[in-house]
């Protein structure tokens, strides 16, 4: 399920850059970027969707997303203890904050599956919580702003090498990761772990921390 | 304004993400999380992975129905309210609490004012107002206290916090927080216990005033 048994030597030889330091803002040298065939560096197309939804409101592009991500949605739901029919009442909650909600996407700092993992994510806390769960503030595009194309491609870029280290790991490893994102074990377990194929996972997400932190930084001082 | 140098810790992040800190531990990492790109960061690389995860799940069945159900919900669900906005100092979140009205600030004595946003069995949360050079008195913590900086600076034997810093005070630290001669200091305070102060008249106040 997890683990399709591909192997993915460059990911596997890619040096081993220690634990997740989220905060620190060291940059990475270019050479650890590895290489990727252009088709699967672009954008995946469930992000396609999700910005079609965006800027032009596309019914047919939310049917594909919602084909695409409820029978996945409805599966972490039921990962985190939802029973079939009330799963499949929280997928359609989720899919509908993603039609109301999609002008706060921001395609330089997700892609579609991690903005939808996470309004799913937020939407089963809050079902579990006595009180919603804070929110941080939105932080939108400045209107009108271009997307910076070179950023959008990168982070497509960063997310296919990080599928290609998932495919890596082993079914233990799998299963701990599966618990972290769909069960709720807090994720400091992850760093409790050790191997080479992990530790790849953790510097992909790190690779993706210094520019997510620049774009930031870009939207408060256009 | 100077760079952030404190932050959220690890452990605090995880709790943060997935829904496990009690409420007024909430607010302040929503709060910081508001103002640290840093922080921000790492809590939005963390649901890439989640993402890459559940393109991985094996899918579930989603009911005949459940599409139809869907496509005629788009048009008759109302657009969800929008949520209180950030204002001035305060971010969203913190606006929030205030039920999106400015802070009733209420004197403690010394020039020292507080506003109790919640205090309830998840703990309390708490606004603060420092007066230029002002310490507050000195006092430990039965359990953790999230102090977060929203404007002017505070210094106490952690160092020193400006605005989006977070201090992380558990049981050991024994502080007197002063604010910077600069201007008052406004903090957004955190705490699971009851605040003990050292010195006997604060200790008397505390019912009085619930810090």
């Amino acid at each position: 399920m997890m683990h399709d048994g591909r192997s993915s030597p460059d990911v596997m030889t890619s040096p081993e850059t220690g634990v997740v330091r989220p905060c620190s803002h060291a940059r990475t040298p270019a050479e650890e970027i590895d290489p990727l065939p252009a088709e699967t560096a672009s954008h995946t197309d469930p992000t396609l969707w999700l910005l079609a939804v965006r800027d032009h409101r596309d019914r047919a592009a939310f049917l594909m997303l919602f084909e695409h991500f409820a029978p996945r949605l409805k599966a972490m739901l039921m990962r985190g203890g939802l029973r079939d029919g009330s799963a499949e009442d929280v997928v359609q909650d989720v899919m509908l904050v993603v039609w109301h909600k999609a002008a706060q996407f921001d395609p330089h700092r997700a892609d579609a599956s991690a903005w939808i993992y996470r309004i799913a994510r937020n939407r089963r806390i809050d079902l579990a919580r006595r009180k919603p769960l804070p929110e941080p503030d939105a932080l939108a595009e400045p209107e009108g702003s271009e997307p910076d194309a070179a950023h959008v491609l990168a982070l497509g870029q960063e997310a296919a090498l990080l599928r290609r280290a998932l495919d890596a790991i082993s079914p233990d490893q799998a299963r701990v990761l599966e618990q972290a994102y769909f069960e709720d074990l807090p994720h400091s377990r992850i760093s409790e772990m050790s191997g080479l194929p992990l530790g790849t996972i953790k510097s992909r997400i790190r690779l993706g921390l210094d520019r997510l932190r620049r774009h930031l930084n870009d939207l408060r001082q256009p | 304004m100077t760079a952030i140098t404190h932050h959220l810790s690890d452990a605090l992040l995880d709790g943060y993400v997935t829904g496990c800190l009690a409420q007024p531990f909430a607010v302040v990492a929503a709060a910081h999380l508001s103002l640290c790109d840093a922080c921000r960061a790492r809590a939005e690389t963390a649901d890439m992975l989640g993402g890459a995860m559940l393109d991985r799940i094996a899918p579930a069945d989603v009911s005949q129905g459940g599409r139809d159900r869907m496509m005629a919900a788009l048009d008759l669900a109302p657009p969800p309210p929008q949520p209180i906005a950030a204002s001035g100092i305060f971010p969203a979140p913190v606006m929030q609490a205030l039920g999106g009205r400015p802070p009733k600030w209420r004197m403690l004595g010394g020039g020292i004012r507080q506003v109790i946003l919640s205090a309830d069995v998840d703990g309390s949360l708490r606004l603060l107002y420092i007066p230029p050079g002002r310490a507050v008195p000195e006092h430990s913590h039965g359990g953790l206290e999230l102090t977060l900086v929203l404007q002017g600076s505070f210094a106490d034997s952690e160092g020193r916090f400006g605005p989006g810093d977070l201090e992380i005070a558990d049981d050991d630290v024994d502080h007197q927080p002063t604010a910077g001669v600069e201007g008052p200091c406004i903090c957004l305070a955190a705490t699971d216990a009851p605040l003990r102060f050292r010195a006997m008249i604060p200790r008397l106040l505390q019912p009085l005033f619930r810090i």
